[in-house]
């Protein structure tokens, strides 16, 4: 420590010229570079979406008189291929199935099966494995990254507050969630850049922390302590409120358009066990609009380059219960979006509705493991090897064909 | 290097306090441990059995509901069982509240240390609802009693206790050839080996340990009869034993009739097996004093450990009789540890947590915290929370605290102490210089304590 640094020297250095642009804890960094070009964005639907319901089986005989209510209502403006029909919820998206920037898989599921329970529903689906056995430690994203050399912590961002098991295991991953959210004065960084000094590798960690906390929104410098307050409670009051999906999707175009390749987040508000009509459209809009904004956050040429996979634990009863909901089920609903995918056209086998096709008699029945999108998606955008993918990403999962989902 | 106080608070205690003096010496510190427990006195958390009564009185009268043939049933049922999770949640954020106090007030800052340590070795959670947000009166009752104690007393604490049995699936496990697989009450149930993995891996011997998986294996066998329920705690099920005895790292426990006997007899041998002195004295070492600690330390712990069967306090004082314990830059605080000791250098007093309702604390402490890396008892698996800096050191964990050391005067509902003072007070009498000049130009006093917490001296043990 030097014996010269004063209140004043301090305060004099600011002035001439050490301006904060040049202040190591706001300055930009550049990272390696990323193993590959393309993008993979995966959200996790927690609480079980109602796939008969977002994807519609108009064509099916038996779907109206499952369902009195929820099936009610068929606007020809949101027919996708004759026999399936759009929720109005995801209306917003219909222009980017017109584009073949969205598509579907019908009647998928994990090997999950009768318990219906969410944590061990979202367990399997984020583990990737065949079985719960004990205590799972890593997820599959995190398993096809650790075979990946040249993947580095920035390469992958899981975006949120909740730890996801997905993205958990040895394989270097970022997180962050948009509430972090820093308000200094200029004064107060300055000093922040000074304390950090006695600790360089905090100091690194730190400049990184302002750096990510500067780019999903607002700045991180403010002018004064009311500001700071306001803007902090602004700030809370957005995550907490309607605009949460929003902020997360700026922030994973953010990162997506520089280096990171893969960004995985989750939607709740699926567990539509009552009052399904009024409460799933809220839900939709939420991943309509996370959906567009990313698109618009990335811009044309990104987004052209990118694969969006939804999926969710279990999908939810065939018939129609007697509060005007659903319950958990089985075969579910799987998303695709993205200029590099395939859309326009619903995938998978569809395996009908009549009561000797369900599943227990109650379910859609799944007739593939959706396990095997999520492969092909990786197979597809960054090339994993398929041993890799059916021996450790997902082992024991047989990949099939190639059901060309990307173009 | 030897003992000094500042690094004896900060390292192995909660943090300096304006208020308590830090300890004078290693016998200090080993004393207060082997004293009462003024803290839990102070600051009560209930026990295990409180909150297990709750369940079953809630249970009771929810069936009684349900078998009332009353029109409104299903939902009275509902309404009684969302009134009790909203009360169960209360009581978690009251022990949660006084956890914080403890750290804050205690002259005995060790003991809160050991807790935390030992409830992370043991961590346990509950994954149904009905036992959800129990782990403090689990840490409460099965291992903060024995923090002082026989290593041995803990582990056999721990391993027959409702949480455990339930959070690492032993409830499901039967015995293949048990009266109760033999009679088919129960067509889903096996042989569950989870709990006899960790009790190996993890919670003794290590995962470089002597052992195979025929040892889980036969462990796991022998265990089997352990079970629990609501109404009637941990209980040892006959019906539910495999008959015959059971051979774990070469010894054979148990006969024809499985008994609890047999279990106590296992855990014992498995605490006093030299392996778990190895890996208890090198997690402890890592835990309290550098990601790679000092092997003649270790060696010392170890040492100390076997030749006392598990005395735990004799392992405490090999560390601390050591040079090493007092050398290096010390690990990066968790951010519990961060928190704790931040309000201890406030002086945090009951006073000021009347204004932490419910929400308040779920948002200015409990949602930092989760944000920061480490939400509240919730480690994501039995393995509990990484100890190396490198898992803390993260640009998330980092920044929110700092948003958190910014909140610190909503926190405390007051104003904080005057940085120029507040640095003395969080870093003791020769703060780093940098430190110093930072808490006297910031311009304000809230900025001015957040950079003496955020500092690389507050923020490392």
């Amino acid at each position: 420590m030097p014996k010269s640094l004063t209140r004043r020297t301090f305060l004099s250095r600011a002035a001439i010229g050490c301006s904060l642009a040049a202040s190591p804890l706001v300055t930009p960094v550049s990272f390696a570079a990323a193993p590959w070009d393309n993008r993979l964005v995966v959200i996790i639907l927690r609480g079980g979406l109602d796939g008969l319901d977002a994807v519609r089986p108009w064509g099916d005989a038996d779907f109206a008189a499952a369902r009195p209510t929820l099936a009610e209502g068929r606007d020809p403006a949101l027919d996708l291929d004759g026999y399936f029909g759009l929720h109005p919820g995801l209306a917003p998206l219909m222009p980017l199935w017109q584009a073949g920037e969205l598509g579907f898989v019908h009647a998928v599921s994990t090997p999950y099966r009768n318990k219906r329970s969410h944590f061990d529903g979202q367990d399997m689906l984020e583990a990737g494995l065949p079985a719960l056995d004990g205590i799972t430690r890593d997820g599959w994203l995190n398993r096809m990254l650790q075979g990946v050399p040249g993947a580095v912590a920035e390469t992958t961002y899981a975006i949120g507050r909740e730890s996801m098991l997905l993205t958990r295991g040895p394989a270097p991953v970022s997180r962050w969630t948009p509430e972090v959210d820093i308000g200094l004065s200029a004064q107060g960084l300055m000093l922040l850049e000074l304390t950090m000094q006695d600790d360089p590798v905090m100091a690194e960690v730190m400049q990184q922390a302002i750096r990510l906390a500067g780019q999903d929104g607002d700045g991180v410098v403010v002018a004064d302590e009311a500001a700071m307050m306001q803007d902090m409670a602004a700030d809370m009051k957005a995550l907490r409120g309607t605009k949460g999906h929003l902020r997360i999707a700026d922030f994973a175009a953010t990162q997506l358009r520089d280096t990171a390749r893969i960004a995985s987040f989750s939607l709740g508000g699926w567990d539509t066990h009552a009052r399904q009509a009024k409460n799933l459209p809220k839900s939709l809009g939420t991943l309509s609009q996370t959906l567009l904004r990313l698109r618009d956050g990335l811009g044309a040429a990104v987004w052209g380059k990118t694969t969006v996979i939804a999926m969710t634990e279990f999908g939810r009863t065939v018939r129609e219960n007697g509060t005007k909901g659903t319950d958990h089920g089985t075969g579910g609903l799987m998303l695709l979006a993205g200029g590099a995918v395939r859309g326009g056209q619903i995938y998978g086998t569809w395996p009908g509705l009549s009561e000797a096709a369900l599943f227990d008699r109650r379910d859609l029945m799944p007739t593939d493991d959706l396990r095997r999108w999520a492969a092909w998606a990786m197979r597809s955008s960054f090339g994993i090897g398929r041993d890799q993918l059916e021996r450790t990403v997902f082992p024991g999962l047989d990949l099939g064909d190639d059901p060309h989902m990307l173009l | 290097m030897a003992f000094d106080p500042i690094t004896a608070e900060t390292r192995f205690g909660c943090g300096l306090s304006p208020v308590v003096a830090p300890p004078t010496d290693v016998a200090a510190m080993l004393a207060a441990l082997a004293g009462p427990d003024t803290a839990a006195t102070a600051h009560p958390i209930d026990s295990f059995d409180t909150a297990r009564n709750r369940i079953a009185a809630m249970s009771k009268a929810r069936s009684a509901i349900r078998n009332s043939g009353s029109d409104t049933a299903e939902a009275d049922a509902k309404t009684l069982r969302k009134a009790f999770l909203r009360e169960t949640q209360g009581h978690w954020i009251r022990w949660f509240t006084h956890s914080m106090l403890r750290r804050a007030t205690t002259g005995d800052g060790l003991r809160e240390r050991l807790a935390f340590f030992w409830s992370d070795h043991f961590t346990a959670k509950g994954k149904k609802n009905n036992l959800s947000k129990t782990t403090t009166a689990y840490a409460e009752s099965a291992i903060r009693p024995h923090v002082a104690g026989r290593f041995e007393d803990m582990l056999t604490a721990v391993v027959t206790h409702p949480l455990m049995i339930a959070y690492l699936d032993q409830q499901n496990s039967i015995g293949p050839a048990s009266t109760a697989a033999r009679k088919r009450e129960n067509k889903k149930l096996g042989l569950n080996e989870n709990l006899a993995r960790e009790l190996l891996e993890l919670h003794t011997l290590g995962v470089d340990g002597p052992y195979g998986q025929t040892d889980v294996r036969q462990l796991a066998e022998l265990l089997t009869g352990l079970n629990w329920s609501v109404h009637h705690g941990a209980r040892y099920l006959p019906r539910l034993a495999e008959p015959g005895g059971e051979r774990v790292l070469g010894k054979w426990y148990g006969a024809q009739q499985g008994t609890l006997e047999d279990i106590h007899n296992v855990l014992r041998d498995l605490a006093r097996h030299p392996a778990t002195a190895r890996h208890l004295a090198w997690k402890l070492a890592v835990h309290f004093v550098a990601d790679t600690p000092d092997p003649d330390m270790v060696a010392a712990m170890e040492r100390a450990y076997l030749d006392t069967n598990g005395l735990l306090p004799e392992v405490y004082r090999a560390m601390l009789d050591h040079p090493a314990a007092w050398t290096g830059t010390g690990t990066l605080k968790q951010p519990v540890a961060f928190i704790g000791s931040a309000l201890r250098a406030t002086g945090l007093t009951p006073a000021d947590t009347a204004h932490w309702e419910a929400h308040f604390v779920r948002r200015n402490l409990l949602r930092p915290l989760q944000i920061m890396g480490q939400p509240w008892e919730d480690a994501d698996g039995p393995d509990g929370w990484p100890e190396n800096d490198l898992a803390w050191r993260t640009p998330q964990g980092l920044a929110a605290r700092l948003q958190w050391a910014l909140r610190v005067p909503e926190i405390l509902g007051r104003e904080p102490t005057d940085p120029r003072q507040f640095v003395f007070d969080a870093l003791g009498p020769q703060p780093p210089e940098r430190v110093r000049f930072a808490a006297e130009a910031a311009e304000s006093r809230r900025e001015g304590v957040a950079l003496v917490l955020m500092a690389p001296a507050f923020q490392r043990h």
